[in-house]
């Protein structure tokens, strides 16, 4: 249940990819023979796939490796074809590390950048949004759907507000297109990353639209080679990663409503048996704009990663410092100011096509039993037993 | 973050995990880390009038390798002499339980938990009031 993580390949898909490494292994820049033409043409119907999903023209979207290489290159790419014109860009808080370590990389070129604050369901206001433009403002990034707490952010209000200031518009749409709808006319969207393993295809293929009209956007690529996909982009294509990301388009287009509707009926029913069994817990991210497989829980008293531990044989992630490289608790609950003692307590579970209804009950009672047992285990838990508030109490400093 | 094994045998299995009454005059309350931190420990330790450790008892709010060093040290003060429980070191507690350097932060809490429930108890001993507020901070 950590499909926020990644997918696994569909078998549909996979079928569709595995000629495109043995006998149909050309190059699809190769024009000198059929082997390219076939590959060429493969990649082609599969970039309209990806465009159909999203309401964009096939020559828009431009092949990477993935979204976090297109995050690198709208943010990189714009910002450096637009320097003549300003050097200010727009983004918030809780976006995904491969917007906000670029913004960084930015800053050190001399790029200045506004990082915008949510509310408490990590959503960002659009007018805060308006008042951070100037006139050095060139792009504004924010993400569709957050890859932690799955709240959605009011993109369609800033793609307008964007429009109507002549500024362009990035979103990394990673983690919601496929699950839920995502039409870059109407969200008024400019640029937006794809990538094709948070909906069922493979790693290691990507794709950054980039709108051709009213307005064309233009960049600097960030990889220089032979030229490939239209200049912004060079590099020999990953066909059979291409095929596979068509492939999962297509599906994703076709299935998304009645899948989104069963995966958000198995996502309530784990929230429900959950919190049947267990008092003080918490649910982080909007209520309802959220992505529809994603519940993240903080569970009061109970460290995340022993939690994990308890239930060791479901995938699922934590925000828990003790999770991560870098000890640090998660910076996008932080910023939704949730308190680090339950951000620590946090769970992200993240439903997905191959979830069935047997796996929510079983999940549910393997997490009832571990917060119990933890709780059992928890000084914490047994101070707020006691009637003394752990939070009222003077920890000594780290 | 891969387990070692003596991590994982010991989070499905604590020992001495429980509570004794703070107040009594023969039990040491160690209380050390925070919740902010992800890390809080609670150690006790009854403690017999020759200054041998007769039990001890835990909770902890942490990480498998945090719940893991706590049940650890419970099992390791158990019969030894005050003097003897404060010798021991962090890194005996990392190297038992093959703590990668991301996680030897919870051995130095887990030995700062004995150095705090000996102090509470000494201080007990020497006839101050029962105190219920955590001592020592990591």
């Amino acid at each position: 249940m950590d499909n926020h993580s990644t997918t696994p390949v569909d078998p549909r898909v996979l079928a569709r990819m595995l000629p495109f490494f043995s006998e149909d292994f050309g190059n699809a820049a190769s024009r000198s023979h059929a082997f390219g033409w076939k590959a060429e043409a493969a990649v082609e119907a599969a970039r309209e796939e990806i465009a159909k999903l999203i309401g964009a023209t096939g020559r828009e979207i431009v092949l990477t490796s993935g979204a976090t290489e297109s995050d690198n290159l709208a943010l990189t790419g714009v910002t450096d074809f637009l320097a003549s014109k300003g050097n200010h860009v727009i983004t918030q808080q809780t976006e995904h590390k491969a917007v906000l370590d670029t913004c960084k990389a930015l800053e050190k070129r001399g790029v200045a950048v506004t990082y915008l604050g949510v509310d408490k369901y990590g959503r960002v206001d659009p007018q805060a949004v308006a008042d951070a433009i100037t006139l050095r403002t060139v792009l504004v990034s924010v993400m569709l759907a957050n890859n932690e707490v799955g709240t959605l952010q009011p993109i369609r209000e800033i793609g307008a507000l964007c429009r109507a200031r002549g500024v362009l518009f990035h979103t990394d749409a990673a983690q919601g297109v496929g699950k839920i709808p995502f039409d870059v006319e109407a969200h008024n969207v400019d640029l937006a990353s794809l990538s094709a393993h948070k909906m069922y295809g493979p790693k290691g293929v990507g794709a950054l639209y980039v709108r051709r009209k009213n307005p064309r956007v233009r960049l600097t690529p960030i990889i220089h080679g032979g030229g490939h996909e239209r200049g912004m982009r060079s590099g020999t294509l990953n066909v059979p990663a291409i095929v596979g990301f068509g492939e999962a388009a297509k599906i994703a287009g076709a299935e998304m409503p009645a899948e989104s509707s069963r995966i958000q009926a198995l996502r309530d029913k784990l929230a429900r048996l959950i919190t049947a069994e267990l008092d003080q817990v918490q649910q982080n991210g909007h209520p309802v704009e959220r992505l529809p497989g994603n519940l993240n829980l903080s569970f009061a008293y109970v460290e995340g990663e022993a939690l994990m531990m308890a239930m060791r044989d479901v995938a699922v992630s934590s925000g828990s410092a003790c999770t991560s490289a870098s000890l640090e608790p998660s910076y996008v609950l932080r910023a939704m100011g949730v308190p680090d003692e339950l951000t620590h307590a946090s769970i992200r579970f993240g439903l997905g096509r191959f979830n069935v209804d047997e796996e929510v009950d079983h999940v549910a009672r393997l997490v009832v039993a571990g917060v119990k047992k933890l709780r059992a285990m928890s000084p914490l838990y047994e101070m707020a037993q006691e009637g003394i508030d752990p939070a009222s109490v003077a920890w000594g400093a780290p | 973050m891969e387990y070692g094994s003596r991590v994982l045998e010991i989070c499905e299995n604590p020992k001495n995990v429980g509570a004794f009454p703070k107040s009594a005059a023969d039990v040491g309350t160690g209380v050390v880390g925070a919740p902010a931190c992800g890390d809080v420990m609670k150690l006790q330790i009854k403690v017999g009038d020759d200054h041998v450790i007769e039990d001890a008892k835990f909770k902890t709010f942490g990480c498998g390798s945090a719940i893991a060093s706590s049940s650890l040290v419970t099992e390791w003060v158990k019969g030894k002499t005050i003097d003897q429980a404060l010798a021991i070191r962090n890194v005996d507690i990392a190297t038992e339980l093959a703590l990668p350097p991301i996680k030897v932060h919870c051995s130095v809490l887990a030995e700062d938990a004995i150095k705090a429930a000996i102090f509470d108890h000494r201080r007990k001993q020497a006839g101050a009031a029962p105190t219920t507020a955590p001592e020592v901070a990591p």
